[in-house]
């Protein structure tokens, strides 16, 4: 009898420790430990200030720890230079904010091109095509010409989230993502991350202080004064 | 073809400013246009000087005059010691050129060059009640016109009725004008020794340098020297060269040949070749002031743009755009600018030196024009150019770093 493959780990944080160096040195997250396997949905919770969205932004290599290590796929990304960090992000994280960022010059469309023509892993002609079935997929198809402005709030969300996919990562992070949506988009939203995670094995990390939407994760993390307190 | 990710955000970025873009390209336009007629002004005014100063008077002239005075004896005799000399008087030595003859011949073996001699002195002329001073130059018509383009410039008459009158004079057009000087009228010439003759008119040239046609005048080698009391004597040797540029160098031996003053054209017209390097300065100071203020307002749309666009950064950052893929797009706005700018610049500055050569007046300062002396050339619209997409890139590379150097946490977080 064969003992089964090990799977790796989508995003690990050992031992992980932010300070914000100062006068007043100020942590915002200590001595963190998570692994976020590949088709797993965690909600990470905690009060405002808890270092929720610290986090996160470890996770998506977005900011470096002061101590302990972040490993992406089994790769740690400690000293690695900020060029190597942003290509990491690029082809392998998606990230999803409270606010869309969606660049307002652009159709929904062009901006789910966007991160494709930066990676340039598939040809031109390829792009405009994925783009449009990313926001199919999302029940955007008819919105795909329209400019933020034109768009409603969970219509952006959906096409931010349709970006954060454009390259087709397996880590998703979300900051928030419903902190401005109506009750029925916030949950439109969370299902959609649930059948990321569960249809298509990618792994998602949202943030959010809502309990009932957490419920929906498949674990759930919450965190108090920068530390996991449950759900490791 | 769709245009390249960076160019594509950027284009966007300017195209949704329009009225900020507009004045910026304005700026980097009227910078761009004003160094292009300015230049073809003002280079067409200095090159066309220099070329009827060049076709003109002699590329070089030797003169009766030492350059440094002769050193005393007590100074050769005690080289080392400390001499104080006091009221010297210079010794009362016959002007003109000692030995001119072999001067002149030994210059006239030299290949490319070709030599006249002359006497030069100042004279009064007097006709009627009018009074007007000048300088007479007493010419071999033959090898005068192997020299200068005299002859060209006769506007009435020809050199050769120098010999046909018995004291021909020819005279320059301002002088003909201030005095109602015509052809064949007589008149009185004074020199400063005191010796007066009757002359007649038989030439007027007009060679379009003021100072030239307002003050010389011309008469045979031998009149001139009896008008001057000082016979068989020559002050100037006149020179010609086929290659103008050797004016400098060759001056330069032929004083340190032959110890008379030699001076080239260039350094006859040092006075007004000075004032032209003041002038191009001043060009080049109003014009770098013009586009230093288009840059201004490139610098001031940018770090708007970055200001603006500061959510937009930290986003793109977090999606994996490298820091020099955000320093490019803000420097491709400041190109863009100044490359659309420069287009523009170039054709509004093609339309002015064309509106400047129609306008037609009559100008009398160095020389004289009737309207603009216009130089046109590539150069200008090269340099012009160059100066606008250099400004424009320095202009923007400030905010364009700033915006590189964002921190994405903090933007997410600060619009969070």
């Amino acid at each position: 009898m064969s003992a089964a493959p090990s799977i790796t780990p989508t995003v690990t944080a050992q031992a992980v420790t932010r300070v914000l160096s100062g006068p007043l040195p100020v942590t915002l997250v200590r001595d963190i430990d998570l692994a976020v396997m590949p088709g797993e949905f965690v909600a990470v919770t905690g009060p405002s200030g808890s270092g929720k969205s610290s986090l996160l932004y470890l996770l998506g290599l977005l900011d470096v720890p002061s101590a302990g290590k972040v490993l992406l796929q089994g790769m740690e990304t400690a000293g690695l230079p900020a060029d190597a960090l942003a290509d990491m992000r690029l082809g392998r994280i998606g990230f999803v904010f409270q606010f869309h960022f969606l660049l307002p010059e652009f159709t929904a469309l062009a901006n789910v091109e966007i991160p494709m023509r930066r990676l340039r892993q598939w040809p031109e002609s390829e792009v405009a095509d994925r783009a449009r079935a990313l926001l199919d997929g999302l029940d955007l198809a008819d919105h795909a010409h329209k400019y933020p402005d034109q768009l409603s709030g969970g219509q952006r969300q959906r096409v931010a989230i349709a970006r954060a996919l454009a390259n087709d990562p397996p880590l998703i992070l979300a900051d928030e993502p419903t902190g401005n949506l109506d009750t029925r988009s916030a949950h439109m939203v969370f299902e959609q991350f649930a059948r990321l995670a569960h249809d298509q094995g990618r792994s998602i990390v949202v943030v959010t202080h809502d309990q009932e939407l957490a419920a929906l994760a498949d674990r759930r993390v919450h965190i108090v004064d920068g530390t996991i307190v449950d759900g490791l | 073809m769709a245009l390249p990710l960076g160019l594509h955000i950027a284009v966007q970025h300017l195209v949704h400013r329009k009225r900020q873009t507009l004045t910026s390209l304005l700026g980097v336009a009227l910078g761009v246009a004003f160094f292009i007629g300015i230049a073809s002004m003002m280079q067409g005014f200095q090159r066309d000087f220099v070329n009827r100063v060049i076709n003109v008077s002699p590329h070089i002239t030797i003169k009766d005059e030492f350059r440094t005075p002769p050193p005393q004896p007590v100074e050769t005799v005690h080289a080392d010691a400390t001499v104080a000399l006091r009221g010297i008087k210079p010794k009362d030595e016959v002007r003109g050129i000692r030995g001119a003859r072999a001067i002149i011949d030994s210059l006239e073996e030299m290949p490319g060059v070709r030599v006249a001699p002359t006497l030069s002195g100042q004279i009064l002329l007097r006709f009627g009640s009018k009074d007007v001073s000048a300088n007479v130059t007493g010419i071999v018509p033959e090898k005068e016109r192997r020299v200068t383009k005299l002859e060209e410039d006769l506007v009435e008459g020809s050199l050769d009725d120098l010999y046909t009158a018995a004291n021909g004079i020819i005279i320059g057009e301002g002088i003909a004008q201030k005095a109602g000087i015509g052809m064949d009228d007589l008149v009185s010439v004074v020199s400063p020794e005191g010796v007066v003759m009757k002359m007649t008119v038989v030439g007027i040239f007009a060679s379009g340098v003021t100072q030239m046609d307002n003050f010389d005048t011309y008469a045979l080698l031998k009149k001139a020297q009896v008008l001057q009391d000082r016979p068989n004597i020559i002050n100037r040797v006149r020179i010609r060269l086929d290659d103008v540029e050797q004016a400098a160098p060759l001056a330069k031996a032929l004083e340190a040949r032959f110890g008379y003053r030699a001076e080239s054209w260039q350094e006859q017209s040092k006075n007004v070749l000075g004032i032209f390097v003041i002038q191009n300065a001043i060009m080049y100071s109003t014009v770098g002031a013009i586009l230093i203020v288009a840059c201004f307002g490139i610098f001031n749309v940018i770090s708007t743009v970055v200001f603006e666009k500061t959510r937009d950064i930290g986003i793109l950052k977090s999606m994996g755009f490298r820091e020099g893929d955000i320093r490019r797009i803000f420097i491709y706005q400041g190109l863009m600018v100044g490359f659309v700018g420069m287009l523009i610049g170039w054709t509004l500055g093609f339309a002015l030196v064309e509106f400047m050569g129609s306008i037609k007046f009559t100008m009398e300062g160095f020389i004289r024009s009737q309207g603009f002396i216009l130089y046109k050339t590539p150069r200008h619209y090269a340099i012009s150019g160059a100066m606008a997409l250099t400004a424009s890139t320095l202009a923007a590379w400030l905010p364009a770093r700033r915006a590189s150097r964002l921190n994405p946490v903090d933007i997410v977080r600060g619009a969070a």
